[in-house]
C-alpha cells in the first residue's frame, strides 16, 4: 500500500466495475460521509434491460444524492452520478459531463475505460479512479493513463472482490496506489474528501 | 492522448480552410475521436497530421468521416418507435402530405425504420423522408439501402419489441453478407449533405428526428441547432431527440410540450 500523503486538489472520484460491483458498492457507499465533498461518477457495466432499478438500489445505500448522469450536467460536490445504460460518459474540463453513443469498448457501453481515460485527461491530478470487481478487462489499462496524468488509483482487494479478474488485471499492468477492501476504499475516499478537496 | 490545446488551433485552421466549424463540438468527445484518428493514421506528430489535413481536401473528408459518430441501429430504443407508432403516427396520418427530417441520419438505419413504420400504417405513399448528414460516406451507404446481414437479427428483435407485427425479413433480400432493403422504401427518401452548424433551414416539417447527435455539441451549439429545428417545424409539429437528450436547458423549451411520458418527443405549441 502506498504511503498516505495529503492529496490536495482532488476534484472527482470515478468508480468503475462489472460483475460483483454491486456487492462492493453495497459495502463502499454506506461508509461515505454524509458531507462528502467530491462528485462521484459510477460506471457499471449494465445491459439495457436494467433501468432505474439500479439507481434506486444504490440510493438505498447512501444518504448522498444519487442519480443517473444527464447530458451536459454540471457535477456537484457530494453528488453521485450513474452512467446510463448504453451510453459512454465523457468528462469535460469545465466540470460537466457529455454522453456519447460511439462503438462499444471492451464490448461495453458504458465503458469504464472511456470514462477513466476522459477523466484522466480532463482532471489530471484531480482524479481518483477506483476499479472494483469484474470479469472484463475494461478499465484496467486506463488506470495507467490515470497515473500518467498524476491521479490516484485504487483497486478493490482481489481477495474480497467477487470476481477478481478486473482488479488483478489492473495490478498486473501497473502499480496502483491502493489495494483495499470496499469499505476501506470508502474510508479512504472520506479522507480524500476532508483533506484533499 | 491528444491534448486539448492542440485541438483548438486545428479546429481554427479547418474552419478557415474548409469552412467546417467544429469549435462548438463537445471537447471531450472531439478530443477522443481526433486522438483515435491520430493513432490510426500512424502520424509521428500532431503537426504532421494537421499538415496533411490542411493540404489534402480528400483526406480532410476522410477526417470528417472518422471524427463524426455514426453508430446506429434499426428500431434503436424500441420503446421510442412504439411511442411513434402509437402516439405520433396517428396524428401525422391526418395531414394530406407528410414531411419528415432525419437530421444526422448516419448510415440510414433510422430512416429505413421510419419508412417501414409508415408503410405498415399505410402512410408511406404520402410521405417524404429527408435524410441529411455532414458525412458524405455514410450518406452514400444510406442511399444504397444495403446493410450487413449480421445485424438483421438484432434489428428484427428491435422491430418486434417496438410493436412491429409483420415479418421483418420481408423488407429485405439477403445476398451473401448483405441485406438489400426494398426499393419501395428508399423511393420516398431524399438524402443530402447538410451541416447542422452552418447550413440553414431548408423546409418545414411535421416531424424532425435528431437522435444522439446533439450530445456531441456543447450546450451553446445545442441551443443554436434546436433553434434551427424550431424554425423548420410547422406549428404543432413534433421533435424527437435521443433517449438521454432534453430541451430543458435550451432556448426553445417554453414553446414545446413533451407528449409521451418518458420518451423524448415534444410537440410545438401553436
Amino acid at each position: 500500500m502506498a504511503e498516505e500523503q495529503i492529496k490536495t486538489g482532488l476534484r472527482l472520484v470515478c468508480i468503475g466495475g462489472s460483475s460483483g460491483s454491486l456487492e462492493a458498492l453495497s459495502q463502499l457507499l454506506p461508509v461515505l460521509d454524509n458531507r462528502f465533498r467530491l462528485p462521484v461518477l459510477i460506471v457499471l457495466h449494465r445491459s439495457n434491460a436494467m433501468d432505474n432499478g439500479l439507481t434506486t438500489l444504490l440510493a438505498s445505500r447512501t444518504s448522498l444524492t444519487i442519480k443517473e448522469a444527464e447530458e451536459k450536467e454540471l457535477l456537484q460536490p457530494g453528488s453521485i452520478y450513474l452512467a446510463p445504460p448504453d451510453y459512454h460518459v465523457l468528462l469535460e474540463e469545465d466540470g460537466t459531463l457529455s454522453l456519447d453513443v460511439s462503438e462499444k469498448v471492451h464490448f461495453s457501453r458504458p465503458s469504464i475505460e472511456v470514462s477513466f481515460s476522459s477523466a484522466a485527461h480532463s482532471y489530471k491530478k484531480g482524479l481518483v479512479a477506483v476499479l472494483l470487481s469484474g470479469a472484463n478487462a475494461d478499465g484496467a489499462a486506463a488506470m495507467i493513463e490515470v497515473k500518467n496524468f498524476g491521479g490516484v488509483t485504487i483497486v478493490q482487494d482481489p481477495q474480497e472482490a467477487l470476481v477478481d479478474f478486473m482488479p488483478l488485471r489492473a495490478i498486473q499492468l501497473a502499480p496502483v496506489d491502493y489495494i483495499l477492501r470496499a469499505a476501506d476504499i470508502g474510508a479512504l475516499l472520506n479522507r480524500f474528501s476532508k483533506d484533499g478537496s | 492522448m491528444t491534448d486539448t490545446r492542440e485541438i483548438v488551433p486545428l479546429v481554427s485552421a479547418i474552419s478557415a480552410r474548409y469552412g467546417y466549424d467544429f469549435s462548438g463540438y463537445s471537447k471531450a468527445s472531439l478530443r477522443r475521436r481526433i486522438d483515435s484518428f491520430y493513432v490510426k493514421g500512424g502520424f509521428d506528430s500532431f503537426a504532421s497530421m494537421q499538415e496533411r489535413i490542411m493540404a489534402d481536401p480528400v483526406y480532410f473528408q476522410h477526417f470528417v468521416e472518422e471524427i463524426t459518430v455514426n453508430v446506429t441501429e434499426m428500431f434503436r430504443d424500441p420503446d421510442f418507435y412504439r411511442a411513434l407508432r402509437e402516439s405520433i403516427v396517428p396524428v401525422l396520418a391526418t395531414y394530406p402530405f407528410i414531411r419528415i427530417w432525419h437530421a444526422g441520419c448516419s448510415t440510414g438505419e433510422e430512416v429505413f425504420s421510419m419508412a417501414i413504420l409508415l408503410k405498415e400504417t399505410g402512410l408511406l405513399h404520402k410521405s417524404i423522408l429527408y435524410a441529411t448528414d455532414i458525412n458524405q460516406a455514410v450518406l452514400e451507404k444510406a442511399k444504397s439501402g444495403i446493410f450487413p446481414v449480421a445485424a438483421m437479427q438484432q434489428y428484427s428483435e428491435n422491430y418486434i419489441r417496438s410493436g412491429g407485427k409483420g415479418e421483418f425479413s420481408q423488407y429485405y433480400t439477403a445476398n451473401y453478407n448483405s441485406a438489400r432493403f426494398d426499393g419501395g422504401l428508399s423511393k420516398k427518401m431524399i438524402f443530402s449533405n447538410h451541416n447542422l452548424v452552418e447550413d440553414a433551414s431548408f423546409n418545414q416539417f411535421q416531424l424532425i428526428l435528431c437522435r444522439n447527435v446533439l450530445i456531441y455539441f456543447e450546450k451553446d451549439l445545442q441551443g443554436k441547432v434546436l433553434q434551427l429545428f424550431d424554425k423548420s417545424l410547422e406549428s404543432l409539429g413534433f421533435l424527437a431527440l435521443g433517449s438521454k437528450e432534453s430541451l430543458r436547458f435550451s432556448p426553445i423549451n417554453g414553446d414545446y410540450q413533451q407528449v409521451v411520458n418518458r420518451e423524448k418527443i415534444w410537440r410545438k405549441n401553436k
